[in-house]
C-alpha cells in the first residue's frame, strides 16, 4: 500500500509507548514486522541526539509517524506537527486532537480544520477519527491520505465495536483505512482486515503482553491472515433458513 | 462551584454508609465494567479489606491498559519556605522557629542546574504562602526563568484567583497541584487556624478557577492524619467525579499525602497504615481508569519499590523538601522529613527491576 510517496509492505502499523522498556520496544516492533510505527512529539528529546526512544527506532525498515498527542485543537496541531517535520524530516503525520484527556476521544471538527491546512502545507495527514463515515469522506476532499477510524477507545482492548461504521467506510473510501485504537488481541486485528482496512494500528496490546515479541509475531500474522482471507473474498454468511416446503413453489415459472 | 457541592454531602450520613458497606457491595463493585461514586465507597470501606489482592490484580490491569508499563518520574523544586499561615502539622508554619529562606533568581538556577544533571524534566515547583514576597510576580518570574530546562511545569503553592491562573498558563504553566488536607469544615478550621488558608471555601473553589483559567492538568488530595481517610477520600473523589463533568478538557491526579514527622508536629486523629494505603490507591484506580496518581518520597523504600506494579503513575525520587536544598544538602529547613532517600540512579533500576520504564519526558514546551 502507498501512504503518500511511501510505499509499505506490512500492513501492521505500531505505536512505542506503553513499553516495559525501550529495549523490548524494539525487539517486539522488528518481530512485528512492522514499517511504520508512530512517536508521540511529546515523548521524544528532539534535541538529544542520544534520545531513548529513537535511539531504539533507528532501523532502516521503519519510517517514524509523529503523532501529535497532548494537542487540544487545530492551531497547536499544525504548530506540533511543523515541528514534528523539522525535527524527525518526515512529511507524515498522524493527526491527533483529543481536548478531553480522560477517554482521549478525538475532535472531528478541529481534526478537519488541521487536516485541511496541513494538507496544503505538503504533509501526509492520518488523521485519527471515530468511525464516522460522513467525516472520511470530509476528510478526503480536505486532502487526506488516509482515516484512522478508531474500532473502539484508545487502550480498551475491546476489538471493532464500531464495525458497523468501518464497513461503511471500506465502502466508500478512496483513500486508505487504517482501524486504530482499541484492538486488544490478533483476532481483533484479523476481523479489521477482513472487513476491508488496508491496515492497523496496535499498540497497547502488544506493549502490555506478558511477551510482547510473541503477541507482535501473533499480531503479524493474523494482520496478513485477515488480509489474505480479505483478497479472497469471504462467503456470504447464511442466516436465512430454508423452508422444507418452499414459500414460492406455487410460482409458475 | 464545588463549595456548593460539598455542602450537599453530610459527613455523618456518608461515614456511615461507608462503614455499613458489605462483602456484597465490594464484590459488586469489583465485577461490574464501569463504577459510581457507591461503588468507590465500597472499595475503600473496611468491607473490602478481604479483596485486597484482587483489587491490587486489577488495578495492575487497569494501570497498565491505560499507562502501560511506564512510569512517569518528577521532582520537588522548594522556592521558599515563608509562610504567612498556621497549619498545625506542617513545618513550614508561622508559628514554627526555622530560617526563612526564599530563592533569588541564581540559587533557582543553581539548582535547576543539579536538577537537570539528574534528568529530570518534569519538575513541581513548591512554596508556602507569603503573598506580598512570594505571589503571582514572583512566580511569572520564577517559571520564565526555568521554563528553557523543563518539558512540564507543575506548581504547589498557594491558591491563587483565576485571573493569576492564566497569566501563569500564558507563561508556560502545566499542572498546579492543591490539595483540599480535608473536607471536614470544622476540624479544617481547627488546624488552619490563622492566615488566608482558613478560608475554607476559598480553597475549596480552587480547581474552578483553574478549570475556567484552562489549566492543563490539576491535582487533588487529602491530608491522611487529620480526619477519617474513608470519608475525606469519598469527598476528594466526589470533587474529581464533579470536576471530571465540569471541566472537560483538563487531566486529573491524585495524590497521598500521609502526615509524616515534622517541626512542630501535632498528634494524628486518624492514623492510616499501609495495608489501608495499598486499598486506597487501588480502589481510585477501579473506580477511575484514566486518572494519573502520584507518589512522593514521603513513603518508605519497602513501600515505594511494591507500590509502582499497582496503580501508581508518577513518582518522584531523590527529593529535597528546603529551598535550596538541592545545592545546599548541609542546611536543614525542610517542610517534612524525606524517608525514601535514595538517588535517583538507584531508583530507576527499582523501577526497571520492576519491570517498568522510567519516562522523564512526557510533555513538550511546544503544546499549550
Amino acid at each position: 500500500m502507498k501512504l503518500g510517496d511511501i510505499e509499505i509492505q506490512s500492513r501492521l502499523f505500531t505505536g512505542t509507548g506503553k513499553f516495559s522498556s525501550n529495549q523490548l520496544m524494539e525487539e517486539a516492533l522488528l518481530a512485528s514486522g512492522s514499517e511504520l510505527v508512530t512517536v508521540a512529539l511529546k515523548r521524544v528529546d528532539v534535541q538529544n541526539e542520544n534520545d531513548g526512544i529513537l535511539r531504539h527506532l533507528n532501523h532502516k525498515q521503519f519510517n517514524l509517524l509523529p503523532n501529535t498527542s497532548g494537542v487540544r485543537n487545530a492551531k497547536e496541531a499544525v504548530f506540533a506537527a511543523e515541528l514534528a517535520r523539522e525535527a524527525l524530516e518526515t512529511n507524515l503525520v498522524k493527526l491527533e486532537i483529543h481536548p478531553d484527556p480522560k477517554y482521549l476521544m478525538p475532535d472531528p471538527i478541529e481534526t478537519l480544520k488541521a487536516t485541511e491546512e496541513l494538507a496544503k502545507k505538503g504533509f501526509i495527514v492520518l488523521p485519527y477519527i471515530h468511525a464516522d463515515p460522513v467525516l472520511c469522506k470530509h476528510l478526503e476532499d480536505a486532502g487526506t491520505a488516509a482515516v484512522m477510524p478508531l474500532g473502539a477507545p484508545i487502550g480498551s482492548n475491546k476489538g471493532v465495536r464500531t464495525r458497523d461504521f468501518i464497513e461503511i467506510i471500506v465502502d466508500q473510501s478512496r483513500v486508505p483505512i487504517i482501524v486504530d485504537a482499541g484492538l486488544g488481541a490478533p483476532s481483533h486485528a484479523a476481523e479489521a482486515m477482513e472487513l476491508g482496512a488496508d491496515a492497523v494500528l496496535v499498540n497497547t496490546a502488544i506493549a502490555v503482553a506478558g511477551d510482547p515479541v510473541k503477541m507482535a509475531i501473533a499480531f503479524k500474522q493474523a494482520v496478513e491472515a485477515g488480509r489474505m482471507a480479505y483478497e479472497a473474498k469471504l462467503g456470504g454468511i447464511q442466516n436465512t433458513a430454508v423452508a422444507s416446503s418452499p414459500l414460492t413453489s406455487f410460482l409458475a415459472d | 462551584m464545588f463549595k456548593e457541592e460539598v455542602n450537599k454531602i453530610d459527613w455523618d450520613s456518608t461515614k456511615a454508609s461507608i462503614y455499613n458497606k458489605t462483602a456484597q457491595d465490594v464484590e459488586r463493585a469489583l465485577s461490574k465494567p464501569k463504577r459510581d461514586l457507591e461503588d468507590f465507597k465500597a472499595l475503600i470501606s473496611p468491607a473490602a479489606a478481604p479483596y485486597l489482592e484482587q483489587m491490587a490484580a486489577l488495578s495492575q490491569k487497569l494501570t497498565q491498559e491505560r499507562f502501560g508499563k511506564t512510569i512517569q518520574m518528577y521532582i520537588p523544586m522548594y522556592l521558599s519556605n515563608e509562610c504567612q499561615n498556621i497549619c498545625t502539622y506542617c513545618g513550614f508554619s508561622l508559628d514554627v522557629k526555622i530560617d526563612r529562606k526564599t530563592l533569588t533568581d541564581e540559587e533557582i538556577l543553581a539548582e535547576v542546574k543539579i536538577i537537570k544533571s539528574m534528568g529530570y524534566d518534569h519538575i513541581l515547583i513548591v512554596t508556602g504562602e507569603a503573598n506580598k514576597t512570594v505571589g503571582v510576580d514572583y512566580f511569572l518570574n520564577a517559571i520564565e526563568l526555568i521554563k528553557p530546562y523543563f518539558s512540564h511545569i507543575a506548581m504547589e503553592v498557594q491558591p491563587l484567583d483565576q485571573e493569576d491562573y492564566e497569566k501563569l498558563i500564558a507563561a508556560g504553566l502545566n499542572t498546579v497541584l492543591v490539595y483540599q488536607e480535608t473536607y471536614h469544615k470544622d476540624d479544617y478550621k481547627i488546624h488552619h487556624p490563622k492566615g488566608k488558608k482558613s478560608n475554607f471555601d476559598y480553597r475549596v473553589d480552587t480547581h474552578d478557577r483553574l478549570g475556567k483559567a484552562g489549566i492543563h492538568k490539576m491535582g487533588l488530595g487529602v491530608l491522611f492524619g487529620l480526619e477519617d481517610w474513608r470519608t475525606d477520600t469519598f469527598y476528594c473523589a466526589a470533587h474529581l467525579d464533579y470536576l471530571e463533568r465540569t471541566y472537560w478538557k483538563t487531566k486529573y491526579s491524585i495524590s497521598f499525602p500521609r502526615l509524616r514527622p515534622c517541626a512542630g508536629g501535632i498528634e494524628l486523629k486518624s492514623v492510616m497504615t499501609d495495608r489501608e494505603l495499598v486499598q486506597l490507591i487501588c480502589a481510585y484506580r477501579i473506580f477511575n481508569q484514566e486518572v494519573e496518581l502520584s507518589m512522593s518520597t514521603r513513603e518508605s523504600e519497602t513501600f515505594r519499590n511494591n507500590i509502582i506494579k499497582l496503580g501508581i503513575t508518577s513518582i518522584s525520587a531523590d527529593s529535597k523538601t528546603d529551598p535550596g536544598g538541592y545545592a545546599n544538602p548541609e542546611v536543614n529547613l525542610e517542610q517534612f522529613e524525606i524517608d525514601d532517600k535514595r538517588s535517583t540512579e538507584t531508583f530507576i533500576e527499582v523501577i526497571k527491576q520492576q519491570g517498568y520504564e522510567p519516562v522523564f519526558k512526557d510533555w513538550d514546551l511546544s503544546l499549550q
